[in-house]
């Protein structure tokens, strides 16, 4: 399955959960889902993401773990924590820059996405990207993606200047080539124009704006 | 007297729904499965194909079955995990009969079918055959809703047989008919992406449909142009060409508004119109009123939106038409329809690749189980019961002489109201929870409290079993064998995975017993299901939905088999009226003229808010299953009122606050979701849930003249902040 790849294209969520719920149906998760859907600000829009683990090529989580305790296997899926070797101290969880792994008290180790390790490594699509019903998540490989799909994939991040490449590639628009993260202040931020029409207001929509 | 046993909180003590998050056994115990089942989705009508796990004669999980052609594996939340009813502690699985103020008594099965029995013959001997009703359900695979139009016309002989359909598909079929002359979608969905404008008009495709996006998203990927009518900014519209938030009840200004625009600019095909339909001249004398600016106060939206609207749809050389609930849920719901589909007749892009039009069925066999005889007005082979030859070809098919078969029946809104009324005084119900989906839900209750016998087959006890005298276990659809005609036309199969627990039963059995102990054994002698799908072969022959080429062989082999199917070497129809044939006699499509009109109840200065309501991806129609599910009910545990910050802030309501939604027949407290997204004139409730917190205590029970489908998108309210 080497030539499959991850896709997420985010302008297609429609925040059904049909990922959470198929995660937590994986036989080694046992009801636990291990993928994220943001919903971005209710009160706004209807926008949600769904956050799959990205398995960075040199992956943050495994740099920052003191107990060395993330390991990547050789198809370059970066594995949740090694029980024996976690110490539950949560390092992975403040550096990752996509906010995937998390802390589970109850096993007391970090859990995150696998990329359905146990399905792919038999020849099966991971569970959230097989189910999803609008096409938000695909496992696929890239030239029936980019026969399907209008853009293109990427997976080059930049966060201020640190520079992360993923396993997984993101669906945008032809003229992005890479992701730029700013980092910015908070104070800038709040300090920084509303736009002049909200595009997701249905009054405003209604005024003719 | 069917009135709960026992107090409501003492009944769901026992009955629930409680929460299931785990599969039976448990995590830890499910291994590797014994087999593993290919079989389609219990719940809408698009009927994704699924695999089910089974270890020790338990469903234990599911695997997604990415050979059905339809989705691919593909599934919505509600598919990942309706297994989880299988082993519910809260399946029913002894017949039960009322015991005042006791709650529900264990009987066993001959004793429960012997008292039914003994009441509608009791019933029928003192007020009339029509005096003891059926009402069934769109969830029912065809042969059982075949099985239940039987039963009501030969066992019973009562005219008063109707569906929970009626809430669902009849306005879309009505229009339909009258103008195309089939009641189908007309086009199998791989024709959506081939099209270069979609319009999608009330249908909130990403909760109700989830599969139908990835449909959308792909035609846009080619290019496509989508279009949105929706009082809410719901996940299609989100990103949609062209998002039109439309006024509750003001679609019919839309599609005039663009019809009007269409025929000023040349965008309609006069040559098609000549040659292949009727009635034009009419559509266009009312149309030319429709101004833009016209238009624009009756859809309540700019009129820039509706030229807007016209100049994608207008000169596109393909395009699709999908519609649903949100125009069809009214008391003009045939009018909003036919409004609809009359752009699609105009521009002659119908019966072709890529041009096409869909309703999108809710209901698991919506489609199916309006064409097998359950309907009030309805045969088997989607048969007129009031035309001679159909009743004679039917009546040839049951053994029976024609004069025996019932003339048309109430339909489900007038038959609770002639068991209000006294008129009808026994009621068998399968399949229905009208006590959660009917509108105006005090007065449902208070009719149900008067039935004299009150008989439900159902697997849980749900909100409407409370009110029963009897209840029979019956069986889930993973528990039984049959077919269902899926959203595209397409008729599939469902396959037995299990059996239904110990003490519940296959539910086409309970009604052949019922049937045998009423003198009519002979007439339901069936061994399976598959006898019964071979008899409705027969039935519908000839038939507008003809099954007769169909058999469970074809459709495994060929993922499902599209009617009409005449013949065994027929290849099926995936699309209808192609070469511009349609399906009236005249081989023509008939334009109906529309005129706008407003709803039963609009909102005044007592009630100054309209309540339209719909449902959430999570959940399910009533609930009665999804509200059983751990996963499920989390997402979504409880109806919220949506309304835009600037109703909420003149109503002095902050998000997630109590508030009381009130109509002239009831009211509900839920709390607010305060969301840019819907119109500030708007509020919605999603209408799943019972009790206190049922929208349908709130909506009105206005019916349409056609389709008799109630009024559930428009009625007028107050909201105030419950203190």
């Amino acid at each position: 399955m080497n030539e499959f790849a991850f896709f997420i294209d985010y302008s297609r969520c429609i925040g059904c959960q049909a990922c959470v719920h198929a995660c937590s149906e994986c036989d080694t998760h046992r009801g636990r889902s291990l993928i994220h859907l943001e919903t971005i600000e209710r009160r706004e829009s209807v926008q949600t993401a769904p956050q799959v683990c990205m398995h960075c090529e040199d992956p943050i989580c495994a740099q920052v773990c003191p107990a060395d305790a993330i390991k990547q296997t050789s198809d370059g899926v970066v594995q949740s924590s090694l029980k024996p070797r976690c110490i539950g101290c949560s390092n992975c969880v403040l550096a990752c820059p996509f906010g995937v792994p998390k802390y589970d008290a109850d096993v007391d180790q970090m859990m995150k996405c696998d990329m359905c390790y146990d399905r792919t490594s038999t020849g099966r699509r991971p569970m959230c990207a097989t189910v999803c019903p609008s096409g938000a998540l695909a496992f696929a490989t890239i030239e029936e993606i980019m026969q399907a799909r209008r853009g293109h994939p990427v997976n080059d991040w930049w966060f201020g200047d640190a520079h992360v490449r993923t396993k997984v590639y993101v669906l945008v628009p032809t003229e992005v080539s890479r992701f730029d993260i700013s980092i910015i202040p908070l104070s800038a931020l709040r300090r920084a124009p509303k736009p002049p029409v909200d595009p997701y207001d249905v009054a405003a929509l209604l005024e003719g704006r | 007297m069917a009135r709960p046993p026992d107090t409501i909180a003492a009944l769901v003590h026992r009955f629930g729904p409680h929460l299931t998050y785990e599969p039976a056994g448990g995590w830890t115990t499910r291994g590797e499965p014994d087999r593993i089942v290919p079989t389609h989705c219990c719940f809408c009508g698009q009927q994704c194909g699924i695999q089910l796990k089974v270890k020790n004669e338990k469903v234990v999980g599911f695997e997604p079955w990415e050979e059905f052609p339809f989705n691919k594996g593909k599934l919505c939340p509600k598919g990942v995990k309706r297994y989880m009813q299988d082993e519910h502690p809260d399946r029913l699985r002894t017949p039960l009969v009322r015991d005042e103020g006791q709650g529900f008594q264990r009987i066993d099965w001959n004793a429960a079918l012997d008292r039914t029995v003994r009441e509608i013959q009791r019933i029928q001997s003192a007020h009339g055959r029509d005096a003891f009703a059926v009402l069934t359900g769109a969830s029912l695979t065809n042969e059982k809703a075949y099985l239940m139009g039987k039963f009501a016309r030969v066992a019973l002989r009562t005219a008063n047989i109707d569906y929970n359909g009626r809430l669902c598909m009849v306005s879309a079929a009505a229009a339909s008919k009258k103008i195309l002359g089939i009641d189908r979608s007309a086009n199998p969905w791989s024709d959506i992406p081939k099209a270069q404008v979609i319009l999608v008009a009330g249908a909130n495709v990403a909760e109700c449909a989830p599969i139908t996006t990835d449909y959308l998203w792909q035609a846009r990927e080619n290019g496509a142009k989508l279009i949105i009518l929706d009082p809410r900014m719901t996940p299609i519209a989100r990103t949609a060409d062209l998002f039109i938030p439309v006024r509750p009840g003001g679609d019919i200004g839309i599609f005039n508004g663009m019809l009007h625009v269409m025929i000023e600019r040349g965008w309609i095909d006069r040559d098609f119109i000549a040659a292949h339909t009727t009635g034009w001249d009419t559509v266009e004398a009312i149309v030319r009123r429709y101004t833009p600016e016209y238009a624009s106060q009756i859809a309540g939206v700019p009129a820039s939106m509706i030229v807007r609207a016209a100049e994608m749809w207008g000169p596109a050389a393909t395009s699709f038409l999908l519609h649903a609930r949100g125009i069809e849920h009214h008391s003009k719901g045939v009018e909003n329809c036919m409004a609809a589909i009359n752009l699609v007749v105009a521009t002659g892009r119908v019966g072709r690749e890529g041009c096409g039009y869909a309703m999108i069925t809710g209901q698991g066999n919506g489609q199916g189980a309006r064409e097998q005889g359950q309907k009030c007005d309805q045969l088997p082979g989607a048969r007129d019961i009031e035309n001679p030859a159909h009743r004679e070809h039917v009546a040839r098919v049951w053994g029976v002489d024609e004069s025996t078969i019932p003339h048309t029946g109430l339909s489900a809104v007038p038959l609770l109201e002639a068991i209000h009324d006294g008129r009808i005084k026994g009621l068998l119900l399968i399949c229905f929870n009208p006590v959660v989906s009917l509108p105006d839900g005090n007065f449902i209750r208070e009719a149900l409290g008067r039935l004299e016998h009150f008989a439900v087959v159902d697997f849980f006890l749900s909100e409407t079993a409370q009110y029963a005298d009897v209840v029979f276990p019956g069986s889930l659809m993973e528990e039984d064998e049959g077919t269902t005609t899926s959203v595209e036309g397409r008729v599939i199969h469902h396959r037995q995975v299990v059996r239904p627990p110990e003490g519940a039963r296959e539910d086409w059995r309970i009604i052949c017993d019922l049937a045998a102990r009423l003198g009519a054994a002979d007439k339901f002698a069936y061994e399976s299901t598959r006898e019964i799908f071979e008899e409705i072969r027969l039935a519908s022959k000839g038939g507008i939905a003809d099954y007769a080429g169909i058999t469970w062989d074809r459709i495994d082999r060929e993922t499902g088999v599209f009617w009409p199917c005449p013949s065994v070497d027929h290849p099926g129809t995936p699309r209808l009226y192609e070469g511009a044939r349609f399906g009236h006699a005249d081989g023509k499509a008939h334009f109906q003229p529309v005129e706008w009109r407003p709803a039963a109840e609009e909102t005044d200065a007592e009630y100054p808010i309209v309540l339209t309501t719909g449902r959430v991806v999570s959940q399910y129609l009533s609930g009665t299953q999804t509200r059983r599910i751990g996963a499920l009910v989390d997402q979504y545990p409880e109806p919220r009122c949506e309304m835009h910050p600037r109703l909420a802030e003149s109503l002095g309501v902050g998000d997630g606050e109590l508030v009381r939604v009130e109509s002239r027949r009831g009211f509900i407290l839920v709390r607010a979701l305060v969301v840019k997204t819907i119109r500030p004139d708007t509020v919605f409730v999603p209408y799943h849930w019972p009790y206190g917190q049922s929208a349908n205590n709130c909506t009105i029970r206005a019916i349409d003249p056609i389709s008799k489908i109630p009024e559930f998108k428009i009625c007028a309210v107050r909201v105030s902040k419950e203190p």
